[in-house]
């Protein structure tokens, strides 16, 4: 059985490092804060990996299928009753592979910060920030209840802001941490309301029950739901659909996925574990959460899913072939990575053989945490050498940068699907779900991985290849110390090792092992693609030539328009800085300021000028009064004589 | 515990406060002061459940009842519930506050002090009078030294602020105090101002349509009832700091108060008839609220105006009239006045030092004062609706409760006022990026102090009351639930 304290340590370790180090880390612990947050994350990946071996190898199968276990949970907020947020730890194989990843990839961040982040003024803080993010993450994965996860969504928010945000002197680090909190909260107040329509529709919050209530065709939950409607959609739809946007804000789905490639401005370790392996894929896991939901009573939704999912892996795979910044090349990328999760997703379907996707989906969660990690960090390692993110500034640095471009190419050779590579085989899968049950996002996804192969290329021969590298004389540091090639190392073995996991043993749509199966004939088409996205990337960018230039000019609009990210952020624009500044907010406040706020005055005013009209009447002089006098008594007079009688 | 104690501790404190003879002994006397009455209201609270855990099932604890005007009628009824406490916390917390950074106030010390701490007696007096005449006379000693605060101690229009305040103000205790003689002269037998015994009466329904929309518009003008929220922008930001801590933080309470313990639970009827009106209302005040707060430039226009928008939040839970939504309003009330509290004590520590509040003077604070604006930081999110911050479980316990209400009507409504979660991010992070982050905006910024002891002190205790309710909100919903259930039974006609 799990035991509740170890595993409830897990998320709690971070949360004791982000509080010590918030408090007191400028006074007592400026120079050893790195340290302290790194021992805590490593406490906390080693419970989460006995956790995990525990789960998937002691307890957690029963009867041939892994249960759902809540060893912990405690009533937080009652609204009514059967009603409430409750604070617990849910483990399924999902939370579990999560628990997993969440703790490993931040431990790996950690280590690697002691050497990129040295000398920082506010060195502690940033340990503290993470130590924050890394508690709210954990405790989304491990969420039992629906209002759970949307704390932890919204402190997970507040922590990727506070890190976007860490160079807080910088204007466009604070507008990106803006923006990036105020997209995704857009898509919370999405999330929000599809929370409170489901917990409506199933009269509880709790994860398991509102499943259960809205699956099973019998329960009087789910008939009042599919009967309630509105606009000819069931409540039921309407839930999972507003849930979604909120995971598609939040995993930066087209067209949501504006504050990714400016969420950059963070340091890169930061990208690495948040805007890449972790938080991005929030999205992902709400979906796989709720999967049931989503399948079984709200079908059109998936398929949405799916169609989103397709949409923005294009996309962004269009746009990161004509980045010149290497850490945007790698933000979109991950974009359209996680469009292959969300359509993974799309066109699973629930049990059996049907749920292949699903379990792809989060197979390929798990291999891009590790090889987008590891690119993310090897980034970091070269921005760290030549102080550029360009990468006109970059070129040749194979020779001084060994450890760096070994597991660089690594990375590259996994999310292109060379096998025997991470990426091949859970890319595998998800085409595979997709040539089955939707072949249009199939092609789409067939020619995206092509596109991938070829701006990963792209991005490793302009950095390691290409020009020769500059020649600084007073170059203070090589490659970085021990703290930031230990976990390139670490992770390239994943990204090497990690697809030859037997995924669908562990993780499946209904719990039940899921036999993988591998077709050698359906990999030829996309591993042909790839070798020839790599091949072309090559035939460009080995050697600086001309040729990418008119490439370019020959593509005209279409290289235009997605090297300016086809004009999203500026149809944004448009609609908040022209439409709602001008429209509305001006409107309220002159309409505050005037007409409210004119009608008080007017009211004072009129008063005063009453008063001041009958103010005469008492002037002191006495003819004045005998008149008005005179005038009152005949004007009674008349009165009653003529009209009252 | 006799409930004379939380207007004498404040009364003697004022008293003592004339006889000081130097302004350090002024500072201290009234520290101390508010120090005794945060400890007799921690201890109130403690002995209130002690009583509660020990089967004590009255409405009302801690009760006396002594005729002060036989010919009327009019009792001295005090007494106490959950809704109550949760109050009188919220009071003892924000006046300590306000005495704290009021350290270093350059004129007319004893003045300023007398008159902050009797702005606390009145409303302690009114949160625990059951005699509608009692709970009037401590509203009205709660409006008349804000006019004086204002206008010897404001900045910038405060003539005008103050009039407009006080005119303001008077004008709902007019209409209140017209509203509580109707129910005088409509209530059977001996006319009565006694909350519980007129609770228990029948009161026809065509009066009570009539005496509703007078009580609630009267107390809705404290609490900033679109549109009679104008006296808000212009009183916060004319205010001293201490001043408009207690206007927003307490003050507004006061009406929010009113309107649920007077109009909504003595004259259900009414309240059902012009509850979709209260709802539009709110809504409007909501959004209308944020988006004008967007526009503002300066810091305390910005809370000001937010203030309207959160108000709205407590004011729409009440319209909804399910118990879920009732309870959250009035948590966002105790988490609204402390958030404004903190977000104008903040305010008044960037202007002491920066000597301006327009936002696009101010930039990069971070570096020289990591305190406060870690406080802004605080605060902030707390206003947009951060978990684990009061704000959020307030909001979202009215959300949940408002969407309980079937009908599409109340789901617009609650969709509407769910949207301003998003806008009050927008105006949140713009104040907070511009004066917190960026380059630090004048070199002489670099020069100032970060927060004295004082400062610190207050700041810490406003932040652990955001952080008691944010965290652990079970025990501020356990205190306010069975009181809202008392009165939810009423409207539903249950006895």
């Amino acid at each position: 059985m799990p035991n509740a304290t170890l595993i409830s340590l897990i998320p709690l370790l971070p949360l004791l490092g982000f509080l010590l180090l918030g408090l007191w880390g400028r006074s007592l612990f400026r120079k050893t804060a790195g340290i302290i947050g790194t021992v805590f994350m490593l406490t906390s990946t080693v419970l989460a990996l006995y956790t995990a071996y525990e789960y998937f190898f002691v307890y957690g199968k029963v009867n041939g299928a892994y249960q759902k276990f809540i060893p912990l949970q405690y009533n937080w907020l009652e609204f009514t009753k059967g009603v409430s947020i409750d604070m617990g730890i849910l483990l399924d194989p999902i939370s579990v592979i999560m628990l997993v990843v969440v703790t490993f990839i931040s431990l790996m961040v950690h280590i690697y910060s002691l050497g990129y982040m040295k000398g920082e003024e506010r060195f502690a803080t940033y340990y503290s920030s993470l130590g924050l993010f890394t508690f709210s993450m954990l405790g989304l994965v491990l969420s039992s209840n629906i209002f759970q996860i949307y704390i932890f969504w919204e402190l997970v928010g507040v922590s990727s802001f506070l890190l976007i945000g860490y160079y807080y002197n910088k204007p466009s680090a604070v507008a990106a941490c803006k923006k990036a909190f105020i997209v995704t909260r857009f898509a919370d107040l999405g999330f929000l309301i599809g929370i409170l329509v489901l917990s409506y529709s199933s009269g509880t919050l709790d994860f398991n029950t509102l499943i259960e209530r809205l699956t099973s065709p019998e329960s009087s939950q789910f008939k009042t739901a599919v009967a309630s409607s509105f606009l000819g959609i069931s409540a039921i739809t309407w839930g999972a659909a507003l849930v979604f946007i909120g995971g598609a804000g939040k995993s930066a789905m087209f067209p949501l996925h504006i504050w990714l490639p400016d969420a950059m401005e963070g340091p890169t370790p930061v990208s690495a574990l948040i805007h890449a392996a972790t938080m991005v894929v929030a999205g992902v896991y709400l979906v796989a959460r709720l999967f049931p939901v989503f399948s079984i009573a709200a079908p059109e939704v998936l398929e949405m899913i799916g169609w989103v999912g397709a949409i923005s892996a294009i996309i962004a795979a269009v746009i990161a072939c004509t980045q010149t910044d290497i850490k945007r090349v790698l933000a979109y990328s991950t974009m359209s990575q996680i469009g292959f999760m969300m359509f993974a997703l799309g066109v699973s379907g629930y049990g059996g053989e049907n749920g292949l996707g699903y379990t792809a989906s989060m197979f390929h969660l798990f291999t891009h945490a590790m090889f987008k990690a590891l690119l993310f960090l090897g980034a970091g390692a070269v921005i760290h050498y030549v102080h550029s993110n360009e990468m006109k500034d970059m070129g040749g640095l194979r020779k001084k940068m060994p450890v760096t471009h070994i597991t660089f190419l690594i990375a590259c050779l996994a999310i292109a699907g060379v096998p025997p590579f991470a990426g091949f085989f859970s890319k595998e899968e998800i085409l595979l779900a997709a040539w089955h049950n939707n072949p249009v996002i199939y092609w789409i996804a067939l020619f995206t991985s092509g596109l991938t192969a070829f701006y990963m290329f792209r991005l490793y021969f302009n950095i390691f290849w290409s020009r020769e590298a500059k020649h600084e004389p007073n170059h203070h540091h090589g490659e970085g110390g021990w703290s930031m090639m230990l976990p390139l190392v670490i992770l390239s073995v994943g990204a090497i090792a990690g697809g030859f996991i037997p995924f669908g043993n562990f993780v499946s749509s209904d719990g039940k092992p899921l036999a993988s199966h591998f077709h050698l004939e359906f990999s030829v088409a996309p591993v042909a693609l790839g070798l020839i996205g790599i091949l072309t990337a090559l035939w460009f960018y080995r050697k600086e030539n001309n040729r990418p230039a008119k490439l370019a000019t020959a593509m005209g609009g279409l290289y235009k328009s997605a090297y300016n990210k086809f004009y999203i952020d500026e149809i944004y624009l448009f609609i908040t800085k022209k439409v709602l500044f001008n429209l509305v907010g001006r409107p309220a406040a002159w309409f505050d300021k005037n007409v409210v706020d004119g009608m008080v005055n007017l009211t004072g005013n009129a008063t005063v000028s009453f008063s001041g009209f009958i103010k005469k009447f008492q002037s002191g002089k006495v003819q004045q009064y005998a008149i008005i006098f005179l005038s009152g008594a005949i004007g009674l007079a008349l009165l009653f004589i003529y009209i009252i009688k | 515990m006799n409930l004379l104690l939380l207007i004498l501790a404040p009364l003697l404190t004022a008293i003592a406060v004339l006889f000081c003879r130097s302004k350090k002994e002024v500072l201290w006397t009234s520290l101390t002061g508010t120090a005794v009455q945060l400890i007799f209201a921690l201890t109130l609270y403690f002995l209130y459940q002690n009583e509660r855990a020990s089967g004590n099932t009255a409405q009302m604890l801690f009760e006396q009842n002594t005729p002060i005007f036989p010919a009327l009628n009019i009792n001295w009824h005090l007494g106490v519930d959950g809704i109550s406490i949760a109050m009188i916390l919220l009071t003892s917390f924000v006046v300590i506050a306000g005495v704290l950074v009021s350290w270093n106030i350059k004129k007319m010390t004893k003045e300023f002090y007398f008159l902050l701490i009797l702005l606390s007696l009145g409303a302690y007096g009114f949160f625990i009078s059951l005699d509608l005449m009692v709970l009037f006379f401590f509203l009205e000693i709660a409006v008349i030294p804000k006019y004086l605060l204002i206008g010897i101690w404001g900045s910038g229009k405060k003539e005008y602020a103050a009039n407009k305040l006080a005119l303001m103000l008077m004008g709902g205790s007019a209409l209140v105090l017209v509203g509580m003689l109707g129910l005088y002269f409509t209530s059977s037998g001996t006319h009565s101002f006694d909350i519980t015994e007129l609770s228990r009466q029948y009161i026809p329904t065509d009066r009570q349509y009539i005496i509703f929309p007078l009580l609630f518009a009267g107390f809705g003008v404290f609490t900033a009832l679109f549109p009679l929220h104008t006296w808000v922008p212009d009183g916060h930001s004319s205010a001293p700091t201490a001043g408009s801590m207690f206007l927003a933080g307490i003050s507004m309470k006061l009406g929010g108060y009113g309107c649920l313990r007077v109009a909504i639970y003595l004259l259900p009827e009414g309240a059902k008839e012009y509850a979709n009106i209260i709802i539009i209302l709110s809504a409007i005040a909501i959004l209308y609220g944020a988006f004008a707060t967007m526009m503002q430039k300066d810091l305390k226009y910005i809370n000001a105006y937010s203030s309207v928008s959160h108000v709205g939040f407590s004011l729409l839970g009440l319209g909804m009239l399910t118990h879920t939504a009732m309870t959250g309003a009035v948590m966002q009330m105790v988490s609204h006045g402390l958030m404004t509290a903190l977000f104008f004590a903040i305010i008044g520590m960037i202007y002491d030092r920066t000597h301006t509040r327009m936002v696009n003077e101010l930039g990069g604070l971070m570096k020289p004062m990591p305190f406060i604006t870690t406080v802004l930081f605080i605060v902030g999110l707390c206003s947009l609706g951060l978990p684990g911050l009061s704000g959020f479980v307030a909001e979202m316990t009215v959300f949940m409760g408002s969407w309980q209400h079937e009908g599409m009507f109340y789901r617009v409504a609650t969709i509407a006022a769910a949207m301003s979660i998003v806008v009050t991010a927008v105006y949140i992070l713009r104040a907070i990026g511009q004066v917190a982050m960026g380059p630090v905006k004048k070199n002489e910024f670099l020069q100032l102090k970060d927060a004295g002891w004082n400062e610190r002190l207050a700041a810490i205790i406003l932040v652990l009351g955001i952080l008691a309710i944010g965290i652990a909100p079970g025990w501020l919903n356990d205190l306010i639930k069975p009181d809202t259930e008392v009165i939810f039974k009423k409207i539903a006609g249950m006895k």
